[in-house]
């Protein structure tokens, strides 16, 4: 059996309110495989959003260990993380946090150019990865000229252009009607799960709980649910 | 990464041209300023720079400056001629008068007596007119603030003035460097000049002195200190005490230091402000950078970019619109010679740095510290 694609150990994370010690996460363990679409499902305050976050590395756990593709990432120094995320992982936004004043294709070459490499091959890539999900014809566009959903288009082009390993995804229907949703979902499913590449995403859309392959169940900071379905009860 | 920076800034045109006009307006504030004071401060030292052939100006111990003074015994220029190592010694008188223009007006004018022989005193460059005129009776020859101020519309040659209740007529116009005060200045002859200026019994004001050695013009200034007992400094210690009474005797250095110090406020208010925002309006895109695995390196090397651009521009216009100032009023006596010494434009681009630095640095901390999990919420 391969190893999974994301590993976490007794993963707790507190915050500080005040004088008060919050634990948001109690001891999570869990695999992520990849070539799987896995939803991570909870309501507001369940913690889905800090462990999503600590599951990529943008965020540090009070104890515990993640491993992302066998890197136990927060061994890392904090340039070797970044390096790591830049490397290996493709964020879609809920906002997607397109940069305003550059046409789609350059956004969506935005992780090439962090990478060095020179801009115009760059935005040749970035325009192909933009075809691939039909709105190559909007490259030259400033992000306040597509509609909502094309943006989002270029915000999973950011996401995948650099071929990352693990596909992390925050409310990508949120926005969306239902079968605006649906497309997403779809294109997603299309062009972000693949055999070498785990793909996250964080919900609580319950129109496409059908999409998944795998849900997670996050309550209060703990998985109460791990199947591929959801629960009668949710 | 450094492109996308810059077209972020320049992509958000209000913010962008507001960073640009503080930078700007700073920059021309101080390099303006400055200019105007280091330039008006030189003027404390006209008197010394029109007269550029004497290497050693000699006068009694408590005079200070070209026009304050104290008037010595003729027998000081006997005593000067006397000390070894003098090539020439001419005697030189500058006092107040007033003058009545045949329209009725008044006005207080220097007379400057320059020596009969030699004409030693005189600016080196005449306007209209030559030097050769001071022969002819009564002739003055009136500097080019006088021809401004008093001749506005007319050339002053020929003119007839009232001199202290004594005729006098302008033969030439002198291409001198005005003084502090820019007061109209006549020249004439010092035979000619003891006549328009009533006075007490001694009346030179100093001894012109050239050295036969004219670099060891500092050696024969000591030396005719020690024989004569008068004050002698070479050129340029007078000139530079000139500026030194001014900055001494005047509130000047401190009202331009407070507006090239408003100059500074201002630039680090509008800049801080507008970089601020900027940063705010942007702090998602930048928290997603963040994210996605742009270091705090490169976000760093974005943020110099971008006030870099901005600072380029804007001091670039700055001193743009300063050197245009100067060219706009180069005609104008006030601000005639007026000039840009290297040093300031660096000064600005010190402060214009300065500036940048810190509120660069104080928008940047915001974006340092954003945490990437942030675009998670």
């Amino acid at each position: 059996m391969s190893a999974p694609a994301i590993c976490t150990r007794a993963v707790t994370r507190d915050f500080q309110a005040g004088q008060q010690t919050i634990t948001v996460l109690h001891g999570i363990d869990l695999d992520v495989k990849a070539g799987e679409m896995t939803f991570l499902v909870g309501e507001s305050g369940s913690g889905k959003t800090t462990l999503i976050s600590i599951m990529c590395g943008i965020l540090w756990p009070t104890q515990g260990e993640v491993k992302v593709f066998g890197t136990d990432i927060y061994d890392l120094s904090d340039d070797e993380l970044v390096e790591f995320r830049l490397n290996n992982i493709g964020f879609i936004f809920q906002q997607y946090n397109l940069i305003p004043s550059i046409d789609a294709a350059s956004n969506a070459a935005v992780p090439l150019m962090a990478q060095g490499m020179d801009r115009e091959e760059a935005r040749m890539r970035a325009v192909a990865m933009l075809e691939k999900l039909n709105i190559g014809d909007q490259a030259a566009k400033l992000p306040n000229q597509l509609s909502g959903g094309q943006q989002q288009r270029v915000a999973i082009a950011r996401a995948l252009v650099h071929e990352p390993r693990l596909v992390v995804c925050d409310e990508p229907t949120a926005a969306l009607d239902a079968s605006s949703g649906r497309r997403v979902m779809d294109l997603l499913r299309e062009v972000a799960v693949a055999e070498n590449r785990a793909c996250i995403i964080v919900t609580h859309d319950n129109r496409i709980f059908d999409l998944a392959d795998r849900i997670l169940v996050l309550e209060d900071g703990v998985v109460t649910h791990d199947g591929t379905e959801m629960p009668e009860d949710h | 990464m450094i492109w996308i920076a810059i077209r972020m800034l320049t992509g958000d045109a209000q913010k962008f041209f507001g960073l640009v006009f503080g930078i700007a307006f700073s920059t021309l504030l101080i390099t303006q300023q400055l200019t105007i004071f280091v330039n008006l401060l030189e003027r404390g030292a006209s008197g010394v720079y029109n007269v550029s052939s004497a290497d050693i100006w000699v006068m009694d111990p408590v005079s200070r400056t070209t026009d304050v003074a104290y008037a010595m015994p003729s027998t000081a220029l006997d005593k000067v001629r006397g000390v070894p190592g003098v090539e020439w010694a001419v005697p030189h008188i500058r006092a107040n008068a007033s003058v009545r223009t045949k329209d009725g007006d008044l006005e207080g004018v220097a007379v400057i007596g320059v020596d009969d022989a030699t004409l030693i005193g005189l600016p080196k460059n005449m306007v209209e007119g030559s030097a050769d005129v001071l022969s002819r009776p009564d002739s003055v020859i009136i500097d080019d603030v006088g021809t401004t101020r008093m001749f506005p519309d007319q050339s002053p040659i020929g003119e007839r003035l009232e001199l202290n209740d004594q005729r006098a007529v302008i033969r030439g116009i002198a291409d001198a460097i005005p003084s502090f005060t820019s007061t109209v200045v006549l020249y004439t002859k010092y035979s000619n000049a003891l006549n328009y200026v009533p006075g007490t019994r001694n009346r030179l004001s100093f001894v012109l002195v050239g050295a036969e050695d004219p670099a060891a013009a500092k050696t024969l200034s000591e030396r005719i200190e020690r024989e004569t007992g008068l004050k002698a400094q070479t050129r340029e210690e007078f000139a530079r005490d000139g500026v030194q009474f001014i900055i001494d005797n005047t509130g000047i250095p401190l009202n331009f230091g407070i507006t090239v110090a408003l100059g500074f406020i201002v630039g680090v208010a509008i800049v801080g402000l507008t970089f601020s925002l900027f940063i705010r309006d942007n702090i998602k895109q930048f928290g997603a950078l963040k994210a996605i695995g742009v270091t705090n390196g490169k976000i760093r090397r974005m943020v110099a970019a971008q006030a870099g651009l901005v600072g380029l521009i804007g001091y670039g216009l700055g001193v743009l619109g300063t050197v245009g100032f100067i060219s706009a009023f180069s005609s104008d006596p006030t601000f005639k010679g007026f000039y840009i010494p290297w040093q300031i434009p660096i000064i600005s681009l010190v402060a214009v740095a300065l500036i940048l630095g810190l509120t660069g640095w104080l928008a940047l901390r915001s974006v340092l510290k954003t945490e990437p999990a942030a675009v998670f919420r």
